[in-house]
């Protein structure tokens, strides 16, 4: 049995006026500022390559402007990628046509949004079932559902509440039982907890990993917090200037990091201080 | 001497305005004659090829403005009747109710007051005159403006092409816009209606691509990421969140169209303008007064109600 879900092979994104030019040989040994002072291309994704395994929790780390956002965008294209392939259950999806890729966003995959995304002229309950409604499901049936999935968060009885009446954590729980309600095989969590005050971002990492126990989803996470990373993540990819620089289970990145960079990044965290991590994640 | 940069500038332009001044007083003592007077043999070609154009349109599409003509002259003389028809009675609980429910009952009160003094100075059937145009008008200008900013919203050379036109038809005097109307469609009503649709349709259309421009783009990006087609997208989440803004368009419409409805009495459209042009064109001030100030009372009226709604949306 196949149990890799998402393979991205050597994906590059460049921004810029014809973006190919920069992926001629003659510049692979450039770094990514000497690129952009020669060509004015902006590179945001060099040769990533990586897989996830299915019901995986793959945690994408990096600093602001290491690329992270700009991978997770390509791999429901939202942003095109230059170059490279992203196989989600071996079919290539940089191929799809608009058709194609709009049944795989509405089958396969959900994203949610550091900033939430939400609807602010609906309320809770068609938020929550928006991605059904876009499916043409019927209003009771997506309305059940989405009931099902405000009990899943632990929203119940918010249904009827307007959006701006929620808290930020709230608000963010809305945007987890939207994706959830369309029963994607794969989450996308763009930063979710990174715009909520420390003690909710806590709380909230601990309720998604003992939801993530119950509903074994494969789900890409970004974000720019080691803590986080450390106690969501099964295995993390460390990004740079657009490259992963080491990907590797908790452990590894903190006992043998690859280079001062990601060693200046888990300073902070010793070895009892991983085992706590994940002791309380899985409490 | 050592100048800096400010002074020498000051310094090039007064030398150039001098010299310009010598250089037009040199023109005139030596009557260069053809420097003085402007050639105008261009205007008059102009002018002939303008009105063979317009010949030209007249003949060979009379058959689509006669179409358009009879259904709008149809359509505002049903909307005339109606208000006319409707006792006054009626026609203030119905404004009360409708202020009442969309801003508040004190702008309800305020309008039933507004109403009865246009009615006691016998200006009643004027007013529903002058409403049915800007109703029928206002419709118009919606059906097509709103449609026309989505579509420059969406469209980068659509959007190109209108913002030039949307600004000169912003900075046209209003009396402009009755020479398209009579051309096409003579005297009365009917060219009241267009000269009305045309000043008042740009907040519409901007003001719509504006609001829908402005829909935050994380939203958007949420939609897509659950396989919005474009259809949906639009009509579930731009639309919905830009309604703040298109309604600001749409007050704005209502605004310039009364005020357009107005000046439109000059082509033969009835209602209040014409009892204002009619009262000074026979002298009597204080008639053209009192209609005068019936136009500001309907404006008050029509603008408080419109205000109301903006303002309880945004809150």
């Amino acid at each position: 049995m196949n149990d890799i879900h998402i393979e991205v092979k050597n994906l590059w994104k460049i921004f810029g006026k014809n973006p190919t030019q920069a992926l001629d040989p003659s510049y692979a040994n450039k770094t990514r500022s000497e690129i952009q002072s020669e060509l004015n291309l902006i590179t945001a994704l060099r040769d990533v390559s990586f897989s996830v395994k299915k019901g995986e929790t793959f945690v994408v780390m990096g600093l602001s402007g290491s690329g992270k956002s700009t991978l997770v965008r390509c791999l429901t294209r939202l942003i095109d990628p230059t170059s490279g392939n992203i196989l989600v259950d071996d079919k290539d999806i940089t191929l799809y046509d608009q058709n194609e890729l709009r049944d795989f966003r509405r089958s396969k995959i959900a994203m949610v949004f550091q900033q939430f995304g939400l609807l602010p002229h609906r309320n809770v309950i068609d938020n929550t079932a928006f991605g059904l409604e876009i499916r043409g499901i019927k209003k009771d049936s997506r309305h059940a559902i989405a009931e099902d999935m405000l009990n899943l968060v632990g929203l119940e009885g918010w249904g009827e509440s307007k959006i701006d009446e929620l808290s930020g954590g709230m608000q963010q729980r809305v945007g987890i039982a939207r994706a959830l309600a369309v029963n994607p095989e794969i989450m996308l969590m763009d930063e979710p907890f990174s715009g909520l005050d420390p003690l909710i971002r806590r709380q909230m990492r601990k309720e998604l990993t003992s939801l993530q126990e119950e509903i074994h989803k494969t789900m890409v996470f970004i974000t720019h917090d080691l803590d986080e990373a450390v106690s969501v993540g099964d295995r993390i990819a460390i990004m740079r200037d657009g490259e992963i620089i080491q990907l590797g289970p908790p452990s590894e990145i903190i006992n043998s990091p690859a280079n001062d960079f990601v060693a200046e990044f888990t300073e902070g965290i010793s070895g009892n201080r991983l085992d706590e991590l994940q002791s309380a994640a899985s409490e | 001497m050592k100048l800096n940069k400010n002074t020498s500038t000051i310094l090039g332009i007064i030398s150039l305005i001098l010299i310009l001044i010598a250089n037009s007083y040199l023109i005139h003592i030596l009557k260069l004659n053809f420097l003085i007077e402007f050639p105008t043999d261009v205007s008059t070609h102009l002018e002939k090829s303008i009105d063979n154009s317009i010949e030209w349109t007249i003949v060979n599409y009379g058959w689509f403005f006669d179409y358009i003509s009879d259904n709008l002259k149809y359509l505002l003389g049903q909307m005339r009747t109606f208000l006319v028809w409707v006792p006054w009675p009626i026609t203030m609980i119905a404004i009360f109710l409708l202020a009442w429910k969309i801003a508040s009952y004190k702008v309800g009160i305020m309008c039933v007051i507004g109403l009865a003094l246009l009615a006691i100075v016998n200006l009643w059937e004027p007013t529903m005159v002058t409403v049915a145009i800007m109703i029928v008008a206002v419709l118009i200008s919606i059906i097509i403006g709103i449609p026309l900013g989505v579509l420059g919203s969406k469209n980068q050379i659509a959007d190109t092409v209108m913002r030039p036109i949307l600004d000169a038809m912003q900075t046209m005097p209003s009396f402009v816009y009755l020479v398209p109307g009579i051309m096409l469609f003579g005297l009365g009503n009917v060219a009241a209606i267009l000269a009305t649709v045309l000043y008042a349709i740009p907040p519409c259309i901007r003001l719509t691509n504006l609001g829908i421009r402005q829909v935050d783009e994380s939203v958007v990006e949420a939609g897509k990421s659950f396989g919005s087609n474009n259809m949906q997208l639009l009509l579930k989440i731009q639309i919905p969140m830009a309604i703040p803004t298109i309604m600001a368009g749409i007050n704005q419409t209502v605004m310039m169209a009364l005020a357009m409805s107005t000046i439109a009495a000059m082509v033969g459209a009835g209602g209040l303008g014409t009892e204002v042009l009619r009262a000074m064109g026979q002298l009597r001030e204080g008639e053209a007064v009192i209609a005068g100030f019936a136009i500001v009372i309907l404006a008050i009226i029509i603008d408080r109600i419109s205000q109301g709604y903006i303002d309880k949306r945004t809150i």
